[in-house]
């Protein structure tokens, strides 16, 4: 079973946010890069698959800021090999990375291929359905849990309110996940320390980047909230009893 | 080519989803500026009289065995079809587990732009997408010379999607849909839990910025002490610290409590979503710019922890 997850890094949404001067794209010059959240829950879900049933999880990423950070995280997590895409991967649409993972994940021999289900960052949809529909794979997303056997792969697909839907479907494909079986581990840094020693980064190169698909953005602002909450400052003391006034007038106390 | 505004209804046993409602409505209103009519696309099974209450020109119905239940596979192959032949210009699916699997896979197969997460649109047919948790808002041209466009929730009224009316219903036709490669197994029922959120008075929800499981703790009190139930946002689920029947949001349950006290939630759009029809939104969050202090009404820019066990304190004393 030969396993490829695809990582994401976006801006963390705990920091302030920018528009750069153009007023069409998020200025991103100060911005602090993590790994997708849904990502981590696809290199779990991997790395779970082949600790229960065998293989290789290849772990490919863009090269961004963080992107060795999360490569040797992936590593000490128990993934076992790390590849590093190079190329301008600046504002580059979801069409145009799907096009070069394509030509890069084609030479791998993938029996699976895991993807976040969708980033913040989109405007083009996710790149998993596009990668799929380039390497001519099924796809199925929205997936927290997946088993494999006889070619084919068992997962569960959410559906609104809590309900799942038990699929079928034939293998290689690509699977955008949601949540793995259980959270994403922990590693210790002294783990991941360990694996920059031990493991190595692959380098490839992203052929062309070819953007065709995508919209294009005029403008780029901050919603304005139709409302803002009535804010209530003091210490805590002070917003406790102000609270339980509140609770009080709403009359659940 | 048609001006018209192609919507992918999205139903579930049975059950129309409340977003197709929404679309219907952008459809509307984009069909007024190009000069083209509304038309819902509605696959299914035995399942034409689900069209009845759309508020659309025409409903095209593609009927087959194997469109009974949503794949991902046979709906990309009949809708690819059909686009393909018909050329509208646009096509608008729910960003959603069933629009967004179908979506980009049409793009790319058909080479078709496709614009993602678009919350409504400008009266001169701008796509207006939100992005990044809800924080920031993108605005473009609608490309062609067909759009295909994810939405999200929360620009239209999903009732101006209804109508008394029932719209005309034209059956179209379905290709051969052989050697599908996904194939559904069954569904399994939401876990019940010990109680049901969405008919809880009073919830006490939490978010990552409850760091912990053992924090959970220190709702659980103040849920006890104010007679509540304890509930959370997707982090919190996924990371085990509560149980999947708390989970409050897109993927989880809507809920409309008297009171929604949320504590180190950011508001993102999928958990926002579901709590606009509780009656009293009250948020603590440490950022003051957290999304979710535009939709509640009374907000406390503050620590969780140096707030809760004072909180929970007085709340007993009042009592
Ligand atoms: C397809 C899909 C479906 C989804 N479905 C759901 C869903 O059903 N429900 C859901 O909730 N989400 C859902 N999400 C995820 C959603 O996009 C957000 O990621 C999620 O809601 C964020 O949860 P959060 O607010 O707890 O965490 P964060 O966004 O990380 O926010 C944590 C907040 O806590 C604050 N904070 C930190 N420390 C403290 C402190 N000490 N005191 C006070 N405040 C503090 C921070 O300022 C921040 O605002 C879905 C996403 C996708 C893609
Ligand atoms: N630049 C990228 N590098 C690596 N993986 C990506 C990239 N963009 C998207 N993906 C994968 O596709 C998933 C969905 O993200 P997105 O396509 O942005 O919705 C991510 O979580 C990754 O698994």
């Amino acid at each position: 079973m030969n396993i490829i997850v695809l990582a994401k890094l976006v801006p963390d949404l705990v920091e302030e946010l920018t528009i750069d001067p153009g007023g069409a794209a998020l200025d991103l010059t100060f911005a602090r890069w993590i790994i997708n959240e849904f990502d981590d829950h696809a290199i779990e879900q991997g790395i779970l698959l082949k600790e229960r049933g065998g293989g290789t999880v290849t772990v490919l990423v863009p090269d961004l800021d963080g992107a060795d950070d999360v490569l040797f995280t992936a590593a000490a997590k128990g993934a076992d090999r790390l590849i590093k895409l190079g190329g301008d991967f600046n504002g580059v649409n979801n069409h145009a990375l799907a096009r070069a993972f394509a030509a890069v994940v084609k030479e791998l021999q993938a029996d699976l291929i895991l993807t976040g289900v969708q980033a913040h960052d989109d405007l083009d949809g996710s790149a998993g359905p596009l990668l799929a529909e380039c390497l001519q794979m099924p796809y199925v997303g929205y997936v927290s849990g997946v088993s494999i056997n006889d070619g084919k792969s068992l997962l569960r697909k959410e559906y609104p309110g809590g309900l799942l839907a038990e699929m079928e479907v034939t293998t290689p494909a690509v699977l955008g996940i949601q949540a793995a079986e259980q959270p994403p581990r922990y590693v210790a840094v002294s783990k991941v320390r360990q694996a920059m020693k031990t493991s190595s980064i692959e380098e490839q190169d992203a052929s062309s980047l070819d953007p065709c698909g995508g919209p294009t953005v005029g403008r780029m602002f901050q919603p304005e909230a139709a409302a803002h909450a009535t804010m209530i400052a003091g210490s805590p003391d002070e917003v406790a009893d102000k609270l339980v006034d509140l609770f009080k007038e709403l009359g659940v106390l | 080519m048609s001006q018209d505004i192609y919507v992918l209804i999205e139903h579930l046993r049975g059950q129309v989803a409340e977003l197709s409602y929404t679309m219907l409505a952008a459809g509307r209103e984009l069909a007024q500026g190009a000069g083209g009519n509304v038309v819902a696309v509605l696959l299914g099974h035995n399942a034409k009289e689900l069209g009845k209450d759309f508020a659309a020109d025409k409903v095209l119905y593609l009927d087959h065995a194997l469109l009974a239940d949503f794949t991902s596979d046979a709906y990309q192959k009949a809708l690819a079809d059909l686009i393909g032949k018909d050329q509208p210009r646009a096509v608008l699916f729910g960003n959603s587990s069933i629009g967004a699997d179908v979506a980009s896979v049409l793009s790319m197969r058909l080479d078709l732009p496709l614009v993602s997460s678009c919350r409504s649109f400008t009266q001169d047919g701008k796509f207006v997408s939100q992005i990044c948790g809800g924080k920031i808002m993108a605005e473009g041209e609608l490309p062609g010379p067909t759009a295909l466009v994810t939405m999200v929730p929360g620009g239209y009224q999903p009732d101006q999607g209804r109508s008394a009316a029932a719209p005309s219903i034209t059956e179209a036709p379905v290709p051969a849909l052989e050697a599908l490669r996904v194939a559904l197994s069954k569904y399994i029922e939401p876990e019940t839990g010990d109680v049901d959120i969405s008919k809880e008075p009073l919830l006490i929800a939490v978010g990552r910025g409850i760091q912990n499981k053992d924090n959970i703790e220190l709702a659980e009190n103040l849920a006890q002490a104010i007679g509540g139930v304890v509930c959370g946002s997707r982090p919190v689920i996924d990371q085990g610290w509560l149980a999947t029947s708390r989970l409050v949001g897109k993927s989880g349950k809507h809920v409309k409590p008297k009171i929604y006290f949320a504590m180190g939630i950011s508001g993102a759009p999928e958990h926002a979503e579901a709590i606009m029809q509780s009656d009293t939104i009250i948020a603590i969050n440490t950022d003051p710019k957290a999304p979710i202090f535009d939709v509640a009404k009374y907000g406390v820019e503050g620590d969780i922890f140096d707030l809760v066990e004072v909180l929970t304190e007085k709340v007993q004393q009042a009592k």
